[in-house]
């Protein structure tokens, strides 16, 4: 096949491309320049954008002996990643973007062009497996897992894509790397975000969104506790950076519970009180299988690296909903539920939604966020 | 391969890697004082006087440089620092907008750190600059101005300029002229003297000698502050141990590139002239950019509408042909040319461009591979593009 690899200049990717090689495609890499002014992205080994990773990508391209091209998606990552990832923050969501760069820019932007320009295949450096059954997998190195960026990927989309490390552990790779002669082997994992240049994910917010001072609010007394400097800098869940003045009657550490957009209200409250029962979502996709008529049982993950929990799913035109067989605390409306087959393995993806809200085991349906269930 | 990049760089002739080779096989610093240095001093000045007699100009002209980026570095620079320090009312370059990075980012530098002013000079949708508007922004501001600097023929779209008329216009105002002459030397005829320009650039890569090496001719009424400083070894103007046999090379392939320029401008431009007729022919929508009659004769650059250059780069490439978008890459992101849309382009237009560029070792072969892959390239580039306007 003719295959383009998406090369970040980091050690996973360079050794994707180079077992694509050996798979006997014939292989093009290209590194994704996503960042306006690169200079303002993570430098160094941290990041995915910098120059210093495109010059690495070249490199290892080099050293594999192929073709190696710079396409620039800036407008389209700053679009579809940067101002989405601020949107959602700013109506009290939570989101994934490298789970929106996969969806939006490496399997569909990149992809589309790749195929437009007579390539059959992209090829990353995920951790995650793809087998000739069609079925996204999670990685044999649950560590690395990535199987949970991918679930958002289509039918279309999976059909077009190889990824190759999901039998190798992140210590394999490296090792094959060295062996290869990839200088990029004992380049550090990136982290965080890559647009986000410091890492300080509130003050990139707050630079785009302004201050925005508003209440603190109890969830059981209804009192204002605190203020806080923008709403859309908090996540359910979230503890630390409260700075709370009025102490919880009971003592106990208190949590976000929720985010109000219209009021700019944080709500907090107890532990418990972010146990969630019911998980709505919505934009589902459905790759394990035929799309279900009836309700499901698999396991779910709520969030990247999450905790995996049974569950029944059932899927209605767009809406998506899973009862959870015990109940889960943080769960955030951005993030993606993602379904897995409940054998013992557990690691094939059966499908995946963005969730838009929740209920708790007692009470009615909580909005997460702006968006309610079904709305 | 097809190679059709040869404006990037153009193989090596025989002759000059030969005299590389021999000369790098001997020892000696042309600055020591033994019988090992003379031997070194002595290829060197044989070299000067080669260039020299092959361009135009007097031996003592000509200042040995590392390429044609640090030549249009020192004429750009060293020739404002030394104007502007005898008189410190000129701190104005004038030069043309659709000059090579190498005199354009110098003259930017001298804006933003030397208290410099810049006078772009326009050029019309062929890309060619009339001593007219030259005279017109003299007449305005000759007392302030430094130097000019206007590119012989321009790397992109191939376009000659009218370097002698310009290089008059500029006398009559007494200041000095600068020209980039890198894509001109052996594709058009080049004559330091001749031509009245103050300064002139020419370096090996392009013209069959080695890459890393060139020389400023500087004419001997034009004082020019050193870039680089140190031993002082050309004319105290350029320091740095003489590259003798880079030198060497260079001596021979310009008088090889020069004594031949006229046939090899009939055999390639005929070459030229057949491409371009047959990727009208294969391609009618095909923009032909430039000037059609001023140009060097390995020259032809194309805009394809509804395609990404870069794309058709790609396309090309894994078919075996070589050739370029003709313009700058930042961080290797194609960037729209600046010297398509002086001239006139918008953004897609400058997009969509790309050059293939002939030069000694083409052949007939070459232009038909090239039109062999060239119309499915396009119609797979246009889908591609046509998905990326259709999101954006
Ligand atoms: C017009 C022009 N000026 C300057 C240069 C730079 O010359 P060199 O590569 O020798 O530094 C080039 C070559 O890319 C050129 O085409």
């Amino acid at each position: 096949m003719k295959v383009l690899a998406a090369m970040s200049g980091g050690v996973d990717s360079a050794v994707a491309a180079a077992r694509a090689v050996e798979a006997g495609h014939d292989v093009t890499g290209v590194h994704l320049a996503l960042a306006r002014n690169p200079q303002t992205y993570r430098t160094g080994a941290r990041g995915c954008c910098t120059l210093e990773d495109s010059r690495d990508a070249r490199r290892a391209a080099d050293v594999i002996g192929i073709p190696f091209y710079v396409w620039d998606l800036a407008d389209r990552f700053h679009a579809d990643v940067v101002e989405d990832f601020v949107a959602e923050y700013a109506a009290g969501r939570t989101p994934n973007p490298c789970l929106r760069c996969n969806e939006k820019i490496k399997f569909a932007a990149v992809l589309d062009r790749a195929v437009a320009l007579g390539f059959d295949a992209v090829v990353t450096g995920h951790h995650a497996r793809l087998g000739p059954d069609g079925l996204l997998r999670r990685s044999v190195d649950t560590a690395k897992d990535q199987s949970y960026v991918l679930a958002v990927l289509t039918r279309e989309q999976l059909d077009r894509s190889i990824f190759p490390l999901g039998d190798s552990t992140k210590a394999e790779v490296r090792a094959e790397a060295a062996r290869r002669g990839l200088a990029v082997a004992d380049k550090p994992d990136s982290h965080d975000i890559c647009f986000i240049a410091d890492g300080d994910t509130r003050r990139f917010l707050a630079e785009r969104l302004g201050e925005a001072p508003g209440d603190i609010v109890d969830a059981q007394t209804g009192a204002v506790v605190g203020t806080h400097r923008g709403a859309y800098a908090y996540t359910v869940g979230q503890r630390r950076g409260l700075s709370l003045g009025v102490p919880a009657p009971d003592g106990r550490p208190r949590y976000v519970l929720s985010i109000t957009p219209k009021t700019n209200t944080v709500t907090v409250g107890p532990a418990e009180a972010l146990e969630v029962s019911t998980v709505y979502a919505e934009r589902p996709v459905w790759t394990g299988g035929p799309t279900p008529t009836g309700p499901v049982e698999c396991l779910v993950q709520l969030r990247a690296h999450g905790q995996v929990v049974p569950a029944t799913v059932r899927l209605d035109g767009g809406s998506f909903r899973a009862d959870l067989h015990q109940p889960v605390r943080g769960v955030a409306a951005g993030q993606a539920i993602v379904a897995y087959r409940p054998d013992p393995g557990g690691d094939i993806v059966l499908g995946s939604a963005t969730i838009s809200g929740t209920a708790t085991p007692l009470r009615s349906p909580v909005a997460a966020g702006a968006a309610s269930p079904g709305a | 391969m097809n190679y059709l990049d040869h404006a990037a760089t153009t193989p090596m002739l025989d002759e000059a890697l030969e005299a590389y080779v021999a000369t790098a096989r001997e020892v000696g610093n042309p600055s020591s004082l033994h019988a090992a240095g003379r031997l070194a001093r002595r290829r060197v000045e044989e070299s000067r006087e080669r260039v020299a007699a092959a361009l135009g100009a007097r031996p003592s002209e000509v200042v040995f440089t590392g390429g044609g980026t640090e030549s249009d570095n020192l004429a750009v620079k060293g020739i404002f620092w030394a104007r502007r320090a005898a008189d410190p009312g000129r701190a104005r370059v004038v030069a043309s907008a659709i000059e090579h990075h190498a005199v354009l980012d110098p003259v930017e530098w001298l804006v933003r750190h030397e208290g410099a002013s810049a006078s772009w000079l326009p050029v019309d949708g062929a890309g060619r600059l009339t001593p007219e508007t030259l005279a017109a922004v003299l007449d305005e501001h000759a007392a302030e101005v430094a130097l000019i600097s206007v590119m012989w023929a321009n790397n992109e779209v191939g376009t000659v300029q009218p370097i002698a008329e310009l290089a008059e216009v500029a006398a009559a105002y007494g200041i000095p002229f600068h020209t980039d002459a890198v894509q001109a030397v052996g594709q058009v005829p080049v004559d330091f003297a001749a031509s009245g320009v103050s300064a002139l650039t020419v370096t090996g890569h392009k013209l069959g000698g080695p890459i890393g090496v060139g020389a400023l001719l500087l004419s001997r009424d034009v004082t020019a502050t050193p870039v680089l400083h140190g031993g002082g070894q050309e004319r105290d103007v350029r320091s740095g141990t003489l590259d003798a046999p880079g030198i060497v090379a260079f001596a021979v392939a310009v008088e090889a590139a020069v004594k031949t320029q006229q046939e090899y401008a009939a055999r390639v431009g005929a070459l030229r002239d057949d491409l371009v007729a047959r990727v009208r022919q294969a391609v009618p929508e095909a923009i032909y950019n430039g000037d059609p009659d001023n140009r060097l004769p390995g020259n032809a650059h194309f805009s394809f509408p509804g395609c990404e250059g870069d794309a058709l780069l790609l396309l090309l490439d894994a078919q075996g042909i070589a050739c370029s978008t003709g313009s700058a890459c930042s961080a290797g992101v194609a960037q729209p040319s600046h010297v398509l849309l002086a001239m006139g382009a918008d953004d897609d237009r400058a997009r969509s461009s790309l050059r293939f560029s002939l030069g000694h070792t083409s052949t007939a072969e070459d232009v038909d591979a090239l039109i062999a892959a060239l119309p499915g390239a396009v119609e797979r580039a246009r889908r591609a593009g046509a998905i990326r306007s259709a999101r954006a």
